[in-house]
């Protein structure tokens, strides 16, 4: 399995601003290795974020992400203390799934 | 609690009931369970056909949909690019790179208090145009920005 996801929500005013960093390698498939072999599409394809398990994000990416991806989102109406759950599935079918407390 | 979960598992897969308790809300989802992913669109190979699949053809300029990207990335594996739009009623936001060999990059979609607003980091490959859509109101808005590239960000 992946290595765990970092997860920092922290309130600014009444909006949560969330920030994520996952760990993927994010290959585009056009890469090629030291031995001239193509390295086939590794990416993570589908992405959702939750706030006490209602969904406040959803996202679907490309090969065109960085790898070892960075996002931030703002969501309005949050406090300290609520759950924020991140979870990602990618084109191999691999997923994770982090969480973290509002701080 | 669990014990419970399970025995009502067994039973309802034997008795193919989990639809029924599926839609009973007893069972959840697991978070990890895959949205749609819009192949037509992320497999396109050209801006304007990828902002096509997305239905934004027509997308028209809107002050309130602004992005922040570098004029000059210094290291085209990681560019940042924040999207942010105010237009009222918001539901999602698309970014592309028109140079890039699949222009569509990441598409997100809003909801419960998210506000529309995403800051993502992007393998450019070459200085290129960078392109934000937004959906609001079942309308699309679009803005887009050049950013030139020193070092290509696709590895190759």
């Amino acid at each position: 399995m992946a290595d765990p996801m970092k997860i920092r929500a922290q309130m600014k005013g009444d909006v949560a601003e969330i920030r994520v960093l996952m760990s993927h390698a994010m290959e585009t498939g056009q890469r090629k290795d030291n031995d001239g072999k193509t390295v086939p599409a590794h990416f993570i394809q589908t992405m959702s974020i939750a706030l006490n398990g209602k969904t406040v994000v959803s996202g679907q990416l490309g090969t065109s992400v960085s790898r070892n991806p960075v996002f931030g989102f703002k969501v309005k109406g949050a406090k300290a203390g609520d759950k924020v759950t991140v979870s990602w599935v990618d084109n191999k079918g691999d997923k994770r799934t982090d969480e973290a407390a509002v701080a | 609690m669990d014990m419970i979960r399970r025995t009502v598992l067994k039973g309802a897969g034997a008795t193919g009931m989990l639809a029924g308790l599926l839609a009973a809300g007893v069972l959840k989802p697991t978070m990890a369970y895959a949205n749609d992913w819009n192949k037509t669109a992320f497999e396109a190979k050209d801006l304007d056909e990828a902002t096509k699949s997305l239905g934004a053809a027509s997308a028209g300029d809107n002050k309130d949909l602004m992005m922040k990207a570098p004029e000059i990335a210094e290291n085209g594996a990681v560019v940042p690019v924040d999207v942010t739009s105010n237009i009222p009623n918001t539901t999602s936001i698309s970014i592309l790179v028109k140079m890039n060999p699949f222009p569509l990059s990441a598409h997100f979609e809003f909801a419960n208090g998210a506000l529309a607003d995403a800051s993502v980091r992007l393998k450019v490959s070459q200085t290129s145009i960078i392109r934000a859509v937004a959906k609001a109101d079942g309308k699309f808005y679009s803005t887009q920005k050049e950013v030139k590239v020193t070092v290509g960000g696709c590895g190759g």
